[in-house]
């Protein structure tokens, strides 16, 4: 297959891509319901083209094609036919490409899922979509081209994929992440489409939540495999270093999380409408901001794709007419109006309000965090580092205050919470808060304020969830009735803060009772880690699929029990003769034990990493809690219309009403 | 008042517009020098040629200098190596070499090979001077004033652009200023 | 372009450098150890791609991690420790920036943010009860032109 051709179909979809942008949108300003209806079509056209450039490139990489830059500069023909494959992604221009195939997809899963919406709205977003579509082709087809060839003087072989890229992690790390920024995209047009035709209302409000739901659900899932693949990858132990690539990626994260509450609001109370409008704006914009940190080298990151000036000024200026227009339009049509409604200072709107504003503090510290050194190098007033002591001071807080929110909100009720009510709901998550994060901190080694705080905290938001959900499923027919007659939406939040609540324990415990040590050892010697003994059996050598290891043999043993035996490697990769650190982990629910080899320090001793960690996995369980209450809500009954249609013929009534047995907050 | 409040992201975002273009190209890599002022650190170490003598911090005063750090082990040293010639012979600049993580017979050949630049050169095998300057990669480059203080750090290979439009400003201004 | 194809291949091939353990120190006791680990945690590599001297295989950060023990073996306090690198490589090597003018808005900004959303919070609500069950649901002007919606038929809808 030629590699030309893939070119072509990128091409051909930008040419289908800027008619997308223009066609339907045209249509429904003019009312021409026959322009409308090429929303559809040209969405699914693009998608085609995208797909087959993308399986073009896919080809290539397969059947070592290396007269193709891109290819040559990634690949190799020893490497393993599935690193081959997720090797397209492995670089500037293929990852750039699975951008835009995962734009195409969302664009035509919403052309797909939205029979039932009027055919302006559908119009206007999917030209939306269009026009961010023409932004990254362009970019891509001008100044990022993967199928650029090395005629005539194809090498050989290929330059191999970086070593630390030859991993699970790479396989489904970025198009995760990816799912994520780029579903973004979906809740923004839907911004744009809303200020477009001034229709913003509680439908508006609805159509928007499922899809931003599920971005959120695909983000949390991605960076909490980027986490957890740097965790055991990159032989340090650390799950989180506050680069600046990584907090492009929590930026969307944050303003997200707080999109997905403020449009829960918007739909079922029709308030705060510009602050929701703003913040779908706002986090496309930081998705955008990320994808332009990690490739322009202006922010220095060991993340960093390859950095080009020309790159990167394309990138920002894509960026900025992105935003800037998109702000514009929001400063000139979104609605002053003030929509009367009448709320108790402790009602939902409230605490989600308060939600809100701890969520956007959040994402202005990490953003200004990350920013703060280029604004103060712009003008000459030194070169300054902030990293994680600086991010852990400050975010902390921010995250307790917002879990101290999230427990006492749960019971909050719309328009009004009674407050000697809600304070008596709250005394018995405070004390078995109390109780439980002592024990603990106790249990893990002695008191540490912030370990009992992040563990309270924790607790609490449990607590409090369980106890709403126990009260919500009391039912004169029965607990199995009571828990059966919730919505999957109201579940899917239960999810969501139990998976919040686990990360944050996970976090808090990790940070404050992990154990690090380096050490010397030569085979035969015993090394302490708290209540572990690791022994260092021997280190010889074996061959592995494209390189050589040093195999280190350890036993690790607990009360003179042996627990586990590790095998953490050096490994030379045959092309490039780089080295790497593999470290063996002993992965278990509570704890994981971690040995790495460091370097020779003389002829039979050697540096050895090693590291206790307790409750690690409760960062990434969490997220999977976090990401599968996301997915859930998304498949709650009023998402799926024609069932609710049906329903309501049926029995005459509808389940956005709540029935009046349940309090009047049931339905988040 | 409302309206003016709905202006206020686009201000926002065209601001770190500015300084998010202002970022592009530039190399983060290179650093200020903490030094900058203050008088070059005290230090005792060997004569790279003449392995009986010692030498000081008094070795810059007396007239405005440069101090390149250099190794045999480092390519862009090399590099830069004709055009530190050309600087010492051409233009009559006094450099001061610190031979840097080196090896003494290594520095020796390679000087005698390619020509020797420098006035005098001083032997830092472990890299303390190094150090204390804040010295993180080879090549670097100081200039020194006629008191001893430092004045400014070039980072990189000097070649004639450097010369022309980095340091020979700063060796005028220092000049200038006494 | 051929020269930026290569530095960026370089710079991919390159990619993050993984933590290698590459000295070994002894210390007094676990107190002291983690102290020390804290310390290097903290500090960075002026010559790396963003990381602390723990992480970092250069050479410079193995001389700053030396510096670092020498100078804890010797009773210096962590702030001693830290200033005396800054003193040397300049505040770039400091993860937590010191609080002075330049850095202000920086340290700031949680409380600010927070005050400021506080702050609309509160107007938020305070509004909310003047418009309350006291306040008419439509003003004179709103009921007007909900009578002549009603009378006219509806042109919202949908198309």
């Amino acid at each position: 297959m030629y590699p030309e051709l893939g070119q072509l179909a990128l091409i051909l979809a930008l040419l289908l891509a800027v008619l997308l942008s223009v066609v339907p949108l045209a249509g429904s300003l003019t009312g021409r319901d026959n322009l409308q209806a090429f929303a559809r079509p040209l969405a699914s056209g693009q998608f085609v083209f995208v797909g087959l450039a993308f399986a073009v490139l896919t080809h290539a990489f397969v059947t070592d094609d290396f007269s193709v830059a891109y290819v040559a500069n990634n690949s190799n023909s020893m490497l393993p036919w599935y690193f081959k494959f997720s090797a397209v992604w492995g670089g500037h221009e293929g990852s750039l490409l699975l951008w835009i195939l995962m734009l195409s997809g969302w664009t035509l899963a919403v052309a797909i899922f939205s029979r039932r919406l009027p055919s302006v709205m559908i119009s206007q977003v999917l030209s939306v979509l269009g026009m961010v579509s023409v932004g990254f082709l362009l970019f891509i087809v001008i100044t990022s081209n993967p199928f650029d060839r090395l005629l005539p003087n194809v090498p050989a072989d290929g330059a191999d994929l970086n070593p630390l890229l030859q991993d699970l992690g790479l396989i489904i790390h970025p198009p995760m992440l990816y799912m994520g920024y780029v579903g973004f995209a979906v809740a923004f047009a839907f911004a744009i489409a809303a200020l477009i035709n001034g229709r913003l209302d509680a439908a508006w409000a609805r159509w928007s939540r499922p899809w931003t739901t599920v971005a959120w659900a695909f983000l949390s899932l991605g960076i909490a495999l980027g986490s957890w693949w740097a965790y055991y990858e990159l032989g340090w132990g650390g799950w989180w270093f506050w680069d600046p690539v990584e907090n492009a990626s929590l930026l969307p994260w944050l303003s997200g999380t707080a999109l997905m509450h403020s449009l829960a609001v918007t739909e079922k109370r029709g308030v705060f409408k510009s602050w929701t409008v703003l913040l779908a704006i706002v986090t496309f914009s930081l998705s955008l901001l990320g994808t332009f940190l990690v490739r322009s080298g202006v922010l220095t990151s060991v993340h960093a794709f390859a950095s080009d000036p020309e790159r990167g000024t394309f990138l920002l200026a894509l960026l900025a007419f992105t935003v800037i227009a998109s702000l514009a339009l929001y400063a000139f049509r979104a609605p002053v109006v003030h929509v009367r409604s009448r709320y108790g200072s402790l009602s939902r709107e409230v605490f989600l309000l308060l939600n809100n504003v701890l969520l956007v503090s959040a994402t202005l510290l990490v953003a200004v965090g990350t920013l703060y050194p280029l604004v103060l190098d712009y003008l000459d007033m030194g070169k300054l580092s902030i990293g994680e002591p600086f991010f852990n001071l400050t975010f902390s807080p921010l995250a307790l205050a917002t879990a101290m929110l999230m427990g006492a909100g749960i019971f909050s009720r719309w328009k009004k919470t009674d407050g000697g009510w809600l304070g008596r709901k709250l005394l018995w998550p405070l004390a078995v808060s109390v109780v439980v994060s002592s024990a603990v901190v106790i249990g893990y080694g002695g008191f540490k304020p912030w370990a009992f705080l992040g563990v309270f905290a924790a607790v609490w938001v449990t607590v409090a969830t369980l106890w709403d959900l126990w009260d919500k499923s009391s039912s004169r027919k029965g607990r199995i009735h009571g828990l059966k007659r919730q919505s999957r939406s109201y579940y899917g939040m239960v999810l969501g803060h139990l998976g919040l609540a686990i990360t944050m324990a996970g976090a808090t415990v990790v940070s404050n009772y992990g154990i690090e040590r380096d050490v010397r050892m030569v085979p035969g010697d015993v090394a302490t880690v708290g209540d572990y003994q690791f022994v260092f059996k021997d280190i010889g050598a074996r061959n592995g699929a494209n390189f050589t290891a040093q195999y280190g043999s350890f036993d690790v043993m607990l009360d003179g029990e042996r627990v586990s035996e590790l095998h953490p490697e050096k490994r030379q990769y045959s092309v490039g003769m780089s080295v790497m650190t593999e470290a063996d982990i002993d992965a278990g629910l509570f704890r994981d034990i971690f040995v790495a080899i460091g370097e020779r320090i003389s002829d039979d001793a050697w540096a050895i990493r090693l590291q206790y960690k307790p409750l690690v996995r409760w960062l990434w369980l969490g997220a999977l809690f976090m990401a599968a209450g996301g997915f859930l809500a998304i498949a709650d009954r009023r998402y799926r219309i024609r069932e609710r249609a049906d329903e309501k013929e049926s029995t005459g009534t509808s389940d956005t009403d709540a029935p009046p047995a349940r309090p009047a907050g049931a339905v988040s | 008042m409302k309206r003016f409040l709905l202006f206020l992201p686009l201000l926002v975002a065209v601001v770190i517009g500015v300084v998010l273009f202002a970022g592009i190209g530039k190399d983060p890599t290179k650093l200020e020098s903490a030094l900058v002022g203050k008088p070059v650190p005290e230090f005792r170490l060997r004569d790279l040629h003449n392995p009986d003598a010692m030498l000081d911090q008094s070795l810059f005063r007396g007239e405005v200098t440069l101090l390149n750090v250099w190794g045999t082990w480092c390519p862009a040293c090399r590099d830069e190596h004709d055009d530190l010639m050309w600087l010492a012979e051409e233009k009559g600049v006094a450099i001061i070499g610190l031979n840097y993580k080196d090896n003494r017979e290594d520095a020796l050949v390679w000087l005698d090979r390619l020509g020797d630049p420098y006035r005098k050169t001083i032997y830092d095998p472990k890299g303390t001077l190094g150090f204390d300057l804040g010295v993180y990669g080879a090549p670097e480059t100081f200039v020194i004033d006629a008191d001893g203080v430092v004045r400014y750090r070039h980072v990189g290979v000097i070649n004639e652009t450097v010369w022309e439009q980095t340091l020979l400003p700063v060796i005028n201004d220092v000049r200038g200023n006494g | 372009m051929i020269r930026i194809a290569f530095m960026a291949l370089v710079v991919l091939l390159a990619g993050p450098a993984i933590a290698q353990v590459a000295d070994v120190y002894e210390f007094d006791s676990r107190a002291q150890e983690q102290r020390y680990q804290n310390l290097i945690a903290e500090l960075r590599c002026p010559k790396c791609q963003n990381q602390n001297i723990a992480d970092s295989n250069a050479p410079i950060s193995k001389d700053m991690r030396a510096e670092v023990y020498r100078m804890m073996k010797d009773g210096a306090s962590n702030e001693a420790i830290v200033e005396a690198l800054v003193a040397r490589f300049g505040e770039f090597v400091r993860y937590k920036p010191e609080f002075d003018s330049r850095t202000f808005l920086l340290w700031a900004t949680p409380a600010l943010a927070v005050l400021g959303g506080l702050l609309v919070v509160t107007v938020v609500v305070v509004r909310s009860r003047r418009d309350g069950p006291d306040a008419p649901a439509l003003s004179k002007e709103e009921k007007a032109r909900v009578d002549e919606m009603l009378a006219g038929g509806d042109q919202d809808r949908p198309s």
